[in-house]
């Protein structure tokens, strides 16, 4: 199929109803609302249904109730937006229900801007709600990449039955670059046995429910749900591994962040600096394996992102302690240019010769 | 080819947003790599507008431009913004018609195109960005003006397709303006 | 022997877990008897709220759904909209309804979704122990207004129906109780009205029942009735709001 160009967050609507989502509540926030009014118009035509919701936290309980019976169902929102709908989502995460949540994100705390940022790192892999729960979170670095990790989201929901978020600053919603819509690699999907579409009197009625008010069976909930997060560590983890050999500084970047420190990269190289990269692409699970990978060459680690130092966290437990962990990051909107982070590389290598 | 990195500038209503979409449809078309970065939120409500593209036969790294080849500047506050925006040697397009300063760098290739007087002598105004676009094909070979031509198509429609030709025009009227 | 009297099959056989005295178990009955009646059990899903009725998803013999506090109208939204050939309800209290849940509740309406909401009115949080309602009444004392409601300090009661009655999409809208036998079977009237209104498509439909709460209200059973008779009635006044034929 011929590439097609397309704006983020039209491309993630389409790579949506690619794959079977049939609805859509949501509620308008920049820099995401191209992708509820690309739903508006496109949910009808595939036999589905669109609504605009009174708030992110009824629009998170509508998806709570659409999963629930049995739908392949998606909001969307941004940074501010995604913080109300932290009650729905740690419910979906209890109840075992599938979904995909995406969030443009943009600069906070509070109101924050509306230009790109990544200090959702927090939220979207920390649980962000209540409870010991855990969300799939991808954070796509091209449209080509938000697109498959979109069309896989469903599938991953549904195998996992566990909410899939996918992350992307505001550049990834408003940006245009060529797409094509490739099928995910097929899953055995378990049935939807468990949805509320109603007994027919043929059978038991099922209940979608994330109470339990008796300890003992709660933590066996929590029990079941860890061995699931654990699976998911072990099979679903995704990252590139970029320009490693003999590279005397690994930077870990992710999303369009991970594109300009690329370009830092290239400059660097020119300048005889070899400098790698580790891009996760799942933020959680996080990819520590990859850092396992790293060669005999590389003197100290460096965090780069659009936030105050978020991932660094989780850079630093995959270190284990081997290499020194360094950061840079612009936040509130700023964005990291290739020069800054080049220079940042320098300091980190000056100061260890 | 080199990776081309443009920023497109000016007022809100002057067509630059579309200006780069079509350049980038038509990298797409010609199997480069591209990609379109819009600036967006209040500053577009009848303030500029601009966007920035890249066309690259390598993958494009970030979408960003923070050393661009060509700054196409539709008016003067673009011109104000961006010009220092622009590589050594970079090249400045300047529309003329609206911008009657001269640029402050002497360090770049500055070109002055009278984008709005040759739309409007072509019986649309609208089409001022076509002139600068074809202006801007012209002096880096981007990509070739079929290409263009073919993305109008395709962003036209059969509906809006009589409106093809005039823009062809605008695009050979705009390269003539910096033949040398 | 003649069967006079029976279980209803639009219940489970669960025991209920409410107080003595408490009128949610005559509500949850003439609800299973009416989903029973319509030969629509088997295509119903409810959605149980926050509050005393937490665990009604126990009790309802059809699928079932439970919410967060206050989202019941939400999470019916996205029922409805996946299944619109089905039958959805929602049963809330006071405080999920009228304190929590406004917005939900007022948007459910607002959107005229093809939804039944069953509102039970005590006037007080149960669940977590007799705190003030929106709903509570003035000098009623609950343990957030231990002195006794004070309009100048928390205003005057939320009444709910007549709230509801200023929204175009919800085409019915009534005011009951479960005081007495009679006002028992006006109740089962309006909540099987309610789900025809809703099975013929006509739009958003809600029954305020007033209801009692002995344990919260230090009241025995009879003396709470006799209560919601005095104080309750009087402020909430019973009768229809809305019908699918004024809301036209």
């Amino acid at each position: 199929m011929a590439k097609i160009l397309m704006k983020g967050n039209e491309a993630i609507g389409a790579a949506a109803i690619k794959a079977g989502c049939k609805y859509f509540f949501g509620y308008p926030i920049t820099p995401q609302n191209e992708l509820p009014e690309f739903m508006s118009r496109e949910l009808h035509k595939v036999g589905g249904c669109f609504v605009q919701a009174e708030s992110e936290v009824s629009a998170i309980n509508m998806v709570y109730g659409a999963a629930g019976a049995g739908a392949r169902v998606m909001t969307s929102s941004s940074s501010p937006g995604i913080a109300l709908k932290q009650e729905g989502i740690s419910y979906i995460a209890g109840a075992e229900l599938p979904c995909v949540i995406v969030n443009i994100s943009r600069g906070g705390p509070g109101l924050g801007g509306i230009q790109p940022a990544q200090s959702d790192y927090f939220q979207s892999t920390r649980g962000g709600g209540n409870g010991d729960y855990r969300l799939l979170v991808f954070a796509p670095a091209s449209l080509q990449e938000a697109v498959d990790c979109t069309m896989e989201a469903f599938d991953l929901a549904d195998y996992y039955r566990n909410p899939v978020m996918v992350i992307g600053d505001g550049m990834i919603g408003q940006m245009m670059e060529p797409i094509e819509f490739n099928e995910p690699v097929k899953r055995e999907l378990p049935e939807k046995d468990w949805a509320t579409v109603g007994t027919k009197g043929a059978r038991k009625p099922n209940i979608i429910n994330s109470l339990a008010l008796d300890p003992a069976e709660l933590e066996k909930h929590n029990i079941k749900l860890q061995a699931k997060y654990k699976e998911m560590e072990e099979n679903e983890v995704r990252y590139e591994m970029y320009n490693m050999e003999d590279a005397e500084v690994v930077m870990v970047s992710y999303g369009t962040t991970a594109r300009i420190v690329k370009n830092a990269i290239a400059a660097l190289k020119e300048e005889g600096i070899n400098v790698g990269l580790i891009r996760p692409i799942t933020l959680w699970p996080f990819p520590h394996k990859a850092f396992e990978e790293i060669p005999a060459t590389t003197k100290a680690l460096l965090s780069v992102e659009m936030s105050m130092g978020q991932m660094i966290d989780d850079v630093k437990i995959a270190s284990s302690g081997r290499w020194p962990v360094h950061f840079y990051g612009r936040s509130g909107g700023m964005i990291p240019t290739p020069d800054a982070i080049a220079n940042k590389v320098k300091e980190i290598l000056g100061g260890a010769r | 080819m080199a990776t081309q990195q443009v920023i497109c500038a000016g007022f809100g209503g002057q067509g630059v947003m579309s200006m780069g979409q079509l350049l980038t449809y038509a990298g797409m078309i010609e199997g480069k790599n591209v990609s379109w970065l819009p600036s967006y939120g209040p500053e577009m409500r009848g303030g500029t507008a601009n966007c920035s593209v890249v066309v690259s036969d390598k993958p494009v790294g970030s979408p960003i431009i923070t050393d661009a080849t060509t700054a196409i500047v539709m008016n003067l506050p673009s011109m104000i913004k961006f010009e220092k925006d622009l590589v050594k040697d970079g090249i400045l397009l300047i529309n003329s018609s609206l911008i009657d300063k001269k640029p402050s760098r002497d360090d770049v290739k500055a070109y002055f195109v009278p984008a709005n007087e040759i739309a409007n002598e072509l019986g649309n105004a609208k089409v001022a960005n076509m002139v600068m676009l074809g202006a801007f094909l012209e002096l880096t070979k981007t990509v070739e003006v079929d290409s263009i031509v073919a993305a109008l198509k395709k962003v036209f429609g059969p509906a809006k397709e009589h409106l093809v030709p005039m823009n062809k025009d605008a695009l050979e009227r705009g390269a003539a303006a910096v033949r040398a | 022997m003649a069967v006079v009297f029976q279980r209803t099959n639009g219940l489970t056989e669960k025991p209920f877990h409410y107080c003595p005295g408490c009128t949610h178990g005559v509500i949850h009955r003439l609800v299973g008897e009416v989903l029973e009646e319509l030969g629509v059990l088997g295509d119903t899903i409810g959605v149980a709220p926050v509050g005393c009725s937490v665990l009604a998803y126990d009790y309802f013999n059809c699928d079932m759904h439970e919410a967060a506090h206050g989202r019941a109208p939400a999470v019916a939204t996205g029922i409805k909209r996946v299944h619109p050939d089905k039958v959805v309800f929602t049963y809330q209290g006071d405080g999920d309804l009228a304190s929590i849940g406004t917005a939900e509740i007022i948007h459910v309406a607002h959107r005229a979704e093809k939804i039944t909401t069953i509102f039970v009115n005590n006037a007080i949080y149960g669940m977590t122990g007799g705190q003030m309602a929106p709903t509570t009444l003035i000098g009623q004392k609950a343990t957030t207004s231990p002195y006794g409601r004070d309009a100048a300090h928390s205003g005057m009661p939320l009444r709910v129906s007549e709230m509801m009655a200023t929204i175009t999409g919800a085409v019915f809208v009534e005011r009951v109780s479960v005081d007495t036998p009679a006002n028992i079977r006006k109740t089962k009237k309006a909540i099987k009205k309610a789900f025809e209104i809703q099975l013929e498509g006509k739009g958003f439909g809600i029954v305020e029942i007033l209801s009692t709460c002995p344990t919260n209200w230090g009241l025995t059973p009879t003396e709470s009735l006799t209560w919601l008779q005095e104080n309750m009635i009087p402020y909430y006044p019973l009768g229809n709001f809305r019908t699918p034929e004024e809301a036209k």
